[in-house]
C-alpha cells in the first residue's frame, strides 16, 4: 500500500507572498507599463485587468557567465551534408544550427517579460496616491458613528438577546433526536407485554423483565432535559461604521458640434477613469451626468457615455443646471459637492464671461473641488482663457489641458493626486 | 482458465484516475521494480492541483522555500505558459528526499499518473539512492527539514531587519550561487536539530573569527611589508560564499547565515546540475522498461499502451540541427538510447562494441547498469559508454567556432576517425568546468584597503560575459570593500577586468 497524499485541498496560492514581493520589487516598471496601457484602448477595459509588459532587462538575474567570444565547440545531430573539415559560413542571428546555442550566452535578445496582473492588482496601482481632494468630513467622522445592525445568531450572548423560538426549535430537535429511540423502544415493550399477556403465566418471568427495563427506559426519557444550555441561541448584532461623509461628483461633458469625435472619445476616457477611481476608493459616492451643448440636461450613466446626440455650445447652461442640482438635492452642508468639467474650450463667446460668473459667485463657493479640462491640440480657447482668473482666486479650482491621448493619465493624477498630510 | 484469471488481474484502464486504480498500478509497478532490483527510498504519492504544481516549479520544485521576489516571477512566467497552453506542465515533479515524494497532477490521466509513478518514484528515486553524485553531496533524510528551517529563519530576520535589507542580501548570494558550491570536498550532513542548536553557537563563534582577523591590522606604516605578507587565503577558494560566510568583514550574525542558507540550498541542486542526461535516462528507461513487463504480463490494457507509447516518444523525440525547433541535444533522448544501448552492447554486441567496450560487451546487463548509474555523471558517463553505433543512429557531428577565424569548421563527425574526439566534445559540452566560467577567490589585502581580489582563468579564450559587472556589484555589497577582477591570460599575466570600489563602512560591533 502506497503512501497517496491527498495535497489538492492544502492551501493554495503558496506564491502569493513571493507575487506580492515581484510586484513591490518592480513597482516603478509597472506603474509605467500601466500607464502606457490606457493609451489607444478603452478605460472601460482596464475593469478586467491587465497584461503587463516590462523589460527583460530589468529584471534579470546576473550571474558569472562566458562570454561569446573565444572557442566554442558544439555537438548537433542529424548530419545531413557535412563531412569532416567542411567550413560553413557564420549564420546570421543564430539561425540555423550553429549559431543557436551560444545566442543564449548572453540573452542578446531577450524579448519583454509579460504577465497578467489580476483587476485588483492593476486598479490599486493605478489609482495608486489619489484621492478626493479636501474631503473634510471623513477624517473627522469616520470613526465617530456606528450603526447596529442585525447578523444571525449566535450561540453566545447576553439573556436579553436571547431568542426564544430559535431556542426552543433547539430544543424541541434535541429531545427528539434523544429521546426518540427511547419512546420507540418502550412502544415496542408495550406490544410485546401485550402479545405476551395470552399466556400470563409461563411468560411471567418475560413479562417481568420487560416491565424493568420500560421503566429503566421512562427514567432515561425523563432525565433527557427540556431545555439545555446549548439549545440556547441569541440573536445577534453588530456594529458597522456608518458613512457619514457624502459626497458627490458632478461630470460635466461638452458634446457640442466642436468636439469631434476624437476629444469626445478623450473626454470619455477622462471621466470613465474618474468614474473608476470613485466606484474602487469610495464606497459611498453619488455621481451626477450632465450633458450639454445648447441645453444642459441631466443623464444616466450609460446615456452619459454612449448618447451621440449633438448641437451647439452654451457651457453656462451646463453650470446653470449643476446649480440647481445642487439647491434642489444636496445642501452643501452636508455634502462634500465635486465637479469635473471636460470641454475643447470653444464656447459662445457671450457665454464665457458667464460661466465665469456662475463658478466664482455661486458654484465654487459650494464645492470642495472643481477641475475644468481643457482638451484642445492647439491654442487655449476661449474659456480657458477667462477661467484662468479664477484659479488664482479660488484655491479649490484647478485646470488642465489635455493635448493628446497619452495626456489623460498624467492630467487626471496630478488632478487627483494625494495631498500630503 | 487461465485467461479468466488474467482478466481479473488486468489492471483499470480508461483516462479517469481514482485512488484504488493508482494504488493498484502502483503495487505492480513496484513489483516489477523489485524484481529488477531497483534500490529505492520509500515512496510518498502527493495528489496536487495544476495550480500548487505551479507553485512548486516557481520554487524550484521544493515543496517549500523561502520567500523572494524571483520565485514570484517564476511563478508568473509559468502561469504565463501554462494558460497559454505553451507549456503542458511537466507530468512530474520528484524531490530528492527520503522517503522519495513525487507529485502527481490532478488533471493528468490515470496513464500519465502511472508513467510518472514508474519514472519519477521509481527510476529517478533509484538514480538519487545510488548516484555517488547525490550520496555525496545531498542530504536526502534532512532536506525538506532544512528548508522549513530556512525559511522561517528568513522570515525572522525579514521582521528583525526588513524585508528590503533581506531582499538585497539574498539578490547577491543568488547572483553568486553557481559559485556557492563545493566541487570536490564533502558537506557535511544536514540536520533540523543540530541546525537550530548550532546557529546561535556558529553565530557568536564566527564574529569572533572575523573580530580576530582584522585585529591583526598593523598600526602606521605596515604598507610596507604588504608586498612580502603572505596571501590571505593561502591557496585559491573556489566556494566563494562559503569564502564571504566565513570571512567578509563587516556580515552582522544573521547574513552570514542567510549566506550560508543560500549556499546549501545551491550545494544540494549541484548533482542534479552535472546528471541531467544520466538522471533523465535512466528514470526513461525504467518507466519503459517497468510499464513493457508489466504489458508483457498482459495486465496493461492496448489503449493504456498507446497512449503511453505516444507520450513517451514525443518526449524522446530528437529534432536534427536544421528542423527550426532544435533546441540543442534533448536529454532525454540522448540518456535514454544511451542506456537501451548499454544494456544491447551486454546482450548482444557486435564486433564493434567488443573492440570499444571489452569490459561490458557480452557482460550481465543489470550490474553493469548499477555500475555506470553509481559511479558516473554526465561527462564521464558520455566519455565512456556512448557508443559509435549511437554516434551514427544521432548522426552527431560537432562544430567549432573560433572568433579569429571567418569560418566555422565541422570539427569531427560520427566516421571511424571522427568517434573518439567527438564524444570527447559531447562529454565536454556536460561539464560544467567548461560550461561555466572558473573563478576563485584569490587574495584579500587584508594589510592593506581590504580589497579582495578574484582570478578568473578562461577556458578556450572565452572573456567572461557583461554581467559579471553587475555581479561585482553584489560581491561588492557582500564584502563591503572594493572587490577586483582579474583574468589570467595564456601567456601568465594578469589584467585587471573589473573593479568595484566600495568605501563605505558600517560602524563595526564593538570588540
Amino acid at each position: 500500500m502506497v503512501r497517496i497524499i491527498d495535497r489538492r485541498f492544502d492551501s493554495k496560492k503558496k506564491s502569493t507572498v513571493n507575487r506580492q514581493r515581484f510586484m513591490r520589487r518592480f513597482k516603478r516598471q509597472i506603474r509605467r507599463a500601466v500607464s502606457d496601457a490606457i493609451e489607444g484602448r478603452s478605460i472601460r477595459d482596464l475593469d478586467s485587468g491587465e497584461e503587463i509588459a516590462i523589460p527583460a532587462k530589468d529584471l534579470s538575474e546576473p550571474s558569472f557567465q562566458q562570454g561569446r567570444e573565444g572557442i566554442w565547440e558544439q555537438v548537433f545531430s542529424g548530419n545531413d551534408r557535412f563531412a569532416s573539415g567542411d567550413q560553413i559560413d557564420r549564420p546570421l542571428g543564430g539561425e540555423g544550427g550553429a549559431g543557436s546555442g551560444k545566442a543564449s550566452n548572453e540573452g542578446e535578445s531577450e524579448d519583454d517579460f509579460v504577465f497578467q496582473l489580476s483587476r485588483e492588482e492593476f486598479l490599486d496601482i493605478f489609482f495608486e496616491d489619489l484621492a478626493l481632494p479636501n474631503l473634510v468630513r471623513t477624517q473627522l467622522a469616520k470613526l465617530t458613528e456606528f450603526k447596529t445592525q442585525r447578523a444571525g445568531f449566535t450561540s453566545d450572548g447576553v439573556p436579553t438577546n436571547i431568542n426564544v423560538v430559535r431556542s426552543l426549535r433547539g430544543a424541541l430537535g434535541r429531545r427528539m433526536a434523544l429521546g426518540g429511540p427511547l419512546s420507540q423502544r418502550v412502544r415496542e415493550i408495550d406490544r410485546e407485554i401485550e402479545a405476551l399477556r395470552e399466556d400470563e403465566l409461563t411468560n411471567a418471568e418475560a413479562i417481568r423483565r420487560l416491565r424493568e427495563e420500560r421503566s429503566a427506559l421512562l427514567v432515561r426519557i425523563e432525565a433527557i432535559p427540556f431545555i439545555d444550555r446549548f439549545d440556547l441561541r441569541y440573536n445577534n448584532r453588530v456594529r458597522v461604521p456608518k458613512p457619514v461623509t457624502q459626497a458627490v461628483m458632478f461630470c460635466v461633458m461638452d458634446v457640442s458640434g466642436s468636439m469631434d469625435e476624437e476629444k469626445k472619445s478623450t473626454a470619455k476616457r477622462f471621466f470613465m477613469l474618474l468614474y473608476l477611481f470613485l466606484q474602487r476608493n469610495y464606497e459611498h459616492i453619488e455621481v451626477v451626468f450632465i450633458r450639454h451643448h445648447t441645453i444642459a440636461k441631466e443623464v444616466d450613466e450609460d446615456e452619459f457615455f454612449h448618447s451621440r446626440e449633438s448641437g451647439g455650445t452654451v457651457v453656462s447652461s451646463a453650470l446653470r443646471l449643476m446649480t440647481d442640482i445642487v439647491t434642489e438635492r444636496y445642501n452643501p452642508g452636508a455634502w462634500n459637492i465635486y465637479g469635473a468639467q471636460a470641454s475643447d474650450g470653444d464656447n459662445w463667446d457671450n457665454d464665457s464671461p458667464i460661466c465665469h460668473q456662475i463658478l466664482d459667485e455661486e458654484l465654487l463657493a459650494l464645492c470642495r473641488y472643481f477641475a475644468y479640462i481643457e482638451i484642445t491640440a492647439g491654442e487655449p480657447q476661449n474659456l480657458w482663457r477667462v477661467y484662468e482668473g479664477l484659479a488664482e482666486a479660488h484655491p479649490n479650482f484647478a485646470m488642465q489641458r489635455i493635448e493628446s491621448l497619452e495626456d489623460i493619465y498624467p492630467v487626471f493624477r496630478e488632478l487627483f493626486k494625494k495631498e500630503p498630510a | 482458465m487461465s485467461d479468466i484469471i488474467l482478466e481479473r488481474k488486468r489492471l483499470p484502464a480508461g483516462a479517469e484516475w481514482t485512488f484504488e486504480a493508482i494504488d493498484q498500478y502502483h503495487e505492480q509497478i513496484a513489483r516489477v521494480a523489485a524484481d529488477y532490483q531497483l534500490d529505492t527510498y520509500p515512496v510518498q504519492v502527493e495528489m496536487i492541483t495544476s495550480e500548487q504544481m505551479m507553485d512548486a516549479y516557481a520554487s524550484v520544485g521544493m515543496p517549500v522555500n523561502y520567500h523572494h521576489w524571483t520565485f514570484g516571477k517564476q511563478f508568473l512566467a509559468t502561469e504565463k505558459q501554462y494558460k497559454r497552453g505553451q507549456m503542458g506542465l511537466a507530468y512530474e515533479i520528484v524531490i530528492n528526499s527520503d522517503p522519495c515524494i513525487a507529485y502527481l497532477m490532478e488533471e493528468n490521466t490515470l496513464t500519465m499518473q502511472a508513467l510518472v509513478i514508474a519514472h519519477a518514484a521509481y527510476g529517478h528515486n533509484a538514480f538519487f539512492k545510488g548516484n555517488y553524485l547525490f550520496r555525496t553531496w545531498t542530504s536526502p533524510d534532512a532536506i525538506v527539514d532544512y528548508l522549513i528551517f530556512a525559511r522561517n529563519y528568513i522570515a525572522q530576520c525579514e521582521q528583525r531587519h526588513g524585508v528590503e535589507a533581506v531582499e538585497e542580501l539574498l539578490d547577491s548570494c543568488h547572483a553568486l550561487m553557481n559559485l556557492g558550491v563545493d566541487r570536490y570536498k564533502r558537506p557535511p550532513k544536514l540536520s533540523l536539530a543540530k541546525e537550530t542548536l548550532r546557529q546561535e553557537e556558529r553565530e557568536t563563534y564566527l564574529q569572533r573569527q572575523v573580530n580576530e582577523l582584522w585585529r591583526t591590522l598593523p598600526g602606521q606604516g605596515g604598507n610596507k611589508s604588504a608586498k612580502e605578507a603572505p596571501r590571505f587565503p593561502p591557496e585559491p577558494q573556489e566556494n566563494i560564499l562559503y569564502f564571504i560566510e566565513k570571512h567578509a568583514p563587516l556580515l552582522e550574525p544573521w547574513q552570514r547565515e542567510i549566506v550560508r542558507i543560500v549556499r546549501k540550498v545551491a550545494q544540494y541542486f549541484f548533482p542534479q546540475r552535472q546528471t541531467q542526461v544520466m538522471n533523465e535516462g535512466w528514470a526513461s528507461y525504467w518507466h519503459y522498461t517497468l510499464l513493457n513487463t508489466l504489458y508483457d504480463e498482459g495486465l496493461l490494457a492496448d489503449s493504456f499502451m498507446m497512449e503511453f507509447l505516444h507520450s513517451h516518444s514525443s518526449v524522446m523525440y530528437q529534432p536534427n540541427y536544421n528542423d527550426p525547433w532544435y533546441n540543442g541535444i534533448n536529454p532525454y533522448a540522448l540518456g535514454f538510447a544511451m542506456w537501451q544501448d548499454i544494456r544491447r552492447i551486454c546482450e548482444a554486441p557486435t564486433d564493434e562494441d567488443r573492440a570499444w567496450f571489452p569490459d561490458i560487451a557480452g557482460g550481465n546487463w543489470r550490474e553493469t547498469f548499477d555500475f555506470a548509474m553509481r559511479n558516473f555523471k554526465d561527462e564521464s558517463f558520455i566519455a565512456q559508454f556512448l557508443s559509435p553505433r549511437l554516434m551514427r543512429q544521432f548522426k552527431l557531428f560537432s562544430v567549432q567556432d573560433d572568433d579569429r577565424k571567418d569560418k566555422l569548421a565541422v570539427s569531427a563527425i560520427h566516421e571511424e576517425r571522427g568517434y573518439r574526439s567527438l564524444r570527447e566534445r559531447l562529454s565536454n559540452q556536460y561539464n560544467l568546468g567548461c560550461r561555466e566560467p572558473n573563478i576563485q577567490v584569490w587574495n584579500v589585502d587584508f594589510r592593506g584597503d581590504r580589497s579582495l581580489t578574484l582570478r578568473y582563468q578562461p577556458f578556450n579564450r572565452r572573456p567572461l560575459a557583461k554581467s559579471a559587472e553587475e555581479v561585482m556589484k553584489h560581491l561588492a555589497r557582500l564584502w563591503g570593500f572594493t572587490v577586483r577582477l582579474e583574468t589570467l591570460e595564456a601567456d601568465g599575466s594578469t589584467s585587471l577586468t573589473y573593479e568595484c570600489c566600495k568605501e563605505k563602512r558600517h560602524p563595526r560591533p564593538a570588540a
